[in-house]
């Protein structure tokens, strides 16, 4: 069975929402992101969501934008990430679920990316950049391997394409809190809770919820709600602070934040 | 087959699901796929309501100055010793360039939608300030992004767009040109899509704007069909233009295709080398990939990551294509050249000497390659170069290549 699927399988036994934070790869190396994969384990994560760096991202915020930069100004290569995951694997079962961009999937074939992907570990994809109507090729590719494409749902999303995304998706379904880009933010919409049933409705899969999860009350009001808490900014902004110390420093900095996050994710404040 | 005034173009491309051929499509975050439809809805709509066209008409005929000329460039055809050339004369149209036809289309466009604000990105600044004028005409709130590195390129525009009551938003990231100003319109049209339209300024993007900007394009190819068959009684052998993201190029061929005789030639810019990062020749020597929510031409590394441009001219310093190109690329209907910035340079200086005309910088380039094309043709056969805009935004970045301190 697919990692993803096991997790939540064995969090909705608990009757706990998982926790899953995002890093960006190569953030500013991949030591630092190996580490972090590890340490954020270690705090609690359940799932992580790791952010394949692309040049020209347009659903993400400029905190990850900003990350982005910082990896492929060292000249990353996707090659490299997936060595990166191999090399966790050694060390760690953790579910591991790439974002990243259809440009760089595209590139080379979906089917190739897709087997390229889990052949080095990882078990799963969202592609902010790819709707459900241009997901046929990926996910035909996925199905074969058991490798989950994650959709996406957003406040705007109609009902139609709701219930045809929520069919479509596989390991969990991604609610979209916000309408924009990824970014830290002071409060959650009141919308939330309202589509989040509508969506349950819908699918039997985990609803997690990202774009704006930034504070441990804010994670604990989500994880009252979703299946999943999803923090990306927040985290990548914590290393952001401490880019220019030694490895070990930012690693434990974002270690704490993710404590913090965790705790309110699963109701321990 | 007898030759109408009126092109028989079949508009059958895009198919419904945006694609011309395996090119275009949606490549878009979730967010912004109800707003996509709404507006591919609301276009659809509005392109045939007579009185859409009606209000469209008057105001490209009564504020832009439509029809623009086609003129015989008569010494140029004398110097050259070749084919006889003519100029279709984008520059006339008010704000110097074709950009103007689109943005008047598209704010009319949002002004039905009820959207108040309207936004746009900008790479040499006719698109910017064509958007900043017809937003200022209509009295709607008006935002543009321009690349850092463009705005320095192109200040007098930047002033332009500020004299018309536009805020212009450098954009920082990434190279700060028009990709990353492309970037930033589309994250902010992302929080902002209930209220705002986004006007995209060539045919790229996701659908339905390659298909939207090349129809309020069309009047160019359309005027040019009309006007060289009262001249000489009959269709064109050649048209060319420049090609950045390929807007008046696709306006000057599409009402072409169906006419088989009639080749067309699309001129990309060859900056300074075939090196990465030296020049911005999509067509020529990109791959298939997908960029800015489309599947086009791209140029990207081996991984998919977006390859860095040069063209002195910053309407052309683009990575990416509208799909409908790579579409007739690939057909063989339309066929791809480069140029260098120097050559530009070059038929920037000419056409200003020989006929009393400063063509932008982009033009330049399809000029250039007239000027080396129309010789090796016989003196009866017709060619029409898209003069898509004037080089008056372009006089201190030419100065400042040529040496002289204005």
């Amino acid at each position: 069975m697919n990692r993803i699927d096991q997790k939540f399988q064995e969090l909705r036994r608990r009757k706990e929402p998982a926790f899953i934070p995002f890093i960006t790869a190569g953030d500013p190396d991949l030591e630092t992101t190996r580490g972090l994969v590890l340490e954020l384990e270690r705090r609690g994560a359940d799932i992580i969501e790791l952010g394949i760096p692309f040049s020209d991202p347009i659903a993400d915020g400029p905190i990850i934008q900003a990350s982005y930069y910082r990896a492929l100004s060292k000249g990353l290569k996707v090659s490299q990430v997936f060595e990166c995951v191999r090399g966790l694997r050694k060390e760690t079962d953790i579910p591991i679920v790439a974002m990243v961009s259809y440009s760089l999937v595209f590139k080379g074939t979906p089917e190739n990316f897709v087997a390229r992907a889990k052949e080095a570990g990882l078990d799963g994809a969202t592609i902010p950049d790819l709707p459900i109507e241009e997901s046929d090729a990926v996910h035909l590719a996925a199905k074969e391997k058991d490798f989950k494409i994650v959709c996406f749902v957003a406040p705007t999303t109609t009902p139609e394409r709701m219930s045809r995304i929520a069919k479509g998706t596989q390991g969990f379904l991604y609610y979209i809190a916000v309408v924009g880009i990824t970014g830290v933010r002071e409060a959650l919409p009141p919308d939330m809770r309202e589509n989040i049933q509508k969506l349950k409705g819908m699918t039997d899969k985990p609803i997690a919820l990202g774009f704006g999860v930034s504070t441990p009350e804010q994670a604990r009001a989500v994880g009252q709600v979703a299946d999943g808490v999803i923090v990306g900014s927040a985290i990548v902004k914590e290393l952001e602070r401490y880019v220019d110390r030694p490895a070990t420093e930012r690693i434990a900095a974002v270690g704490e934040l993710a404590s913090r996050l965790v705790a309110g994710a699963k109701g321990r404040l | 087959m007898k030759v109408t005034a009126k092109p028989s173009t079949s508009q059958i491309l895009p198919d419904e699901r945006g694609r011309f051929g395996k090119f275009g499509g949606r490549y878009v975050p979730e967010t912004l796929m109800p707003a996509l439809d709404q507006l591919e809805h609301e276009y659809l709509k509005a392109k045939e309501d007579k009185d859409f066209k009606k209000e469209l008409n008057y105001y490209l005929r009564e504020y832009v100055g439509r029809p623009s000329p086609l003129y015989f460039a008569e010494r140029l055809t004398r110097e050259l010793g070749g084919a006889k050339i003519y100029l279709k004369r984008e520059d006339l149209n008010h704000t110097g360039a074709h950009k103007i036809n689109n943005t008047m289309g598209q704010v009319l466009l949002a002004r039905r939608m009820g959207k108040k604000r309207i936004i746009a990105e900008t790479g040499a600044g006719q698109h910017g300030v064509a958007t900043a004028t017809a937003a200022a005409m209509f009295g709607l709130e008006c935002e543009v992004y321009m690349g850092e590195e463009d705005m320095h390129r192109q200040s007098l525009n930047v002033f332009r767009m500020k004299l018309l009551g536009t805020k212009v938003i450098p954009v920082k990231t990434g190279s700060r040109t028009l990709k990353d100003a492309t970037n930033e319109a589309l994250r902010d049209w992302m929080a902002s899509v209930k209220y705002t339209h986004y006007i995209i300024g060539s045919v790229v993007g996701p659908h339905p704007y390659p298909m939207m900007v090349r129809d309020f394009q069309c009047i160019i190819g359309e005027e040019t069909r009309e006007q060289i068959l009262e001249k000489e009684g009959r269709l064109p052998d050649y048209l060319l233009a420049c090609v950045g993201g390929g807007s008046n190029s696709i306006g000057l061929f599409h009402p072409f295709i169906d006419d088989t005789t009639v080749k067309m030639i699309g001129v990309e810019a060859g900056g300074i080398g075939l090196g990465v990062g030296e020049h911005a020749a999509t067509l020529s020597y990109g791959k298939v990939g997908i960029l800015h929510g489309s599947l086009s031409y791209v140029l990207q590394d081996e991984d998919g990551q977006t390859s860095p441009v040069h063209s002195m001219s910053a309407g052309l310093d683009y990575p990416g294509v509208g799909p409908e190109h790579s579409y007739l690329k690939e057909t063989g209907r339309a066929q791809y050249v480069s140029v260098t910035d120097q050559e530009a340079l070059e038929a920037f200086q000419r056409c200003a000497r020989s006929e009393g005309i400063i063509p932008a910088l982009e033009a330049a380039h399809a000029l250039y390659y007239t000027t080396k094309f129309a010789p090796t043709l016989g003196k009866e056969k017709l060619v029409v170069v898209c003069l898509s805009g004037t080089g008056d935004k372009d006089a201190f970045q030419v100065a400042d290549k040529l040496g002289v301190k204005i």
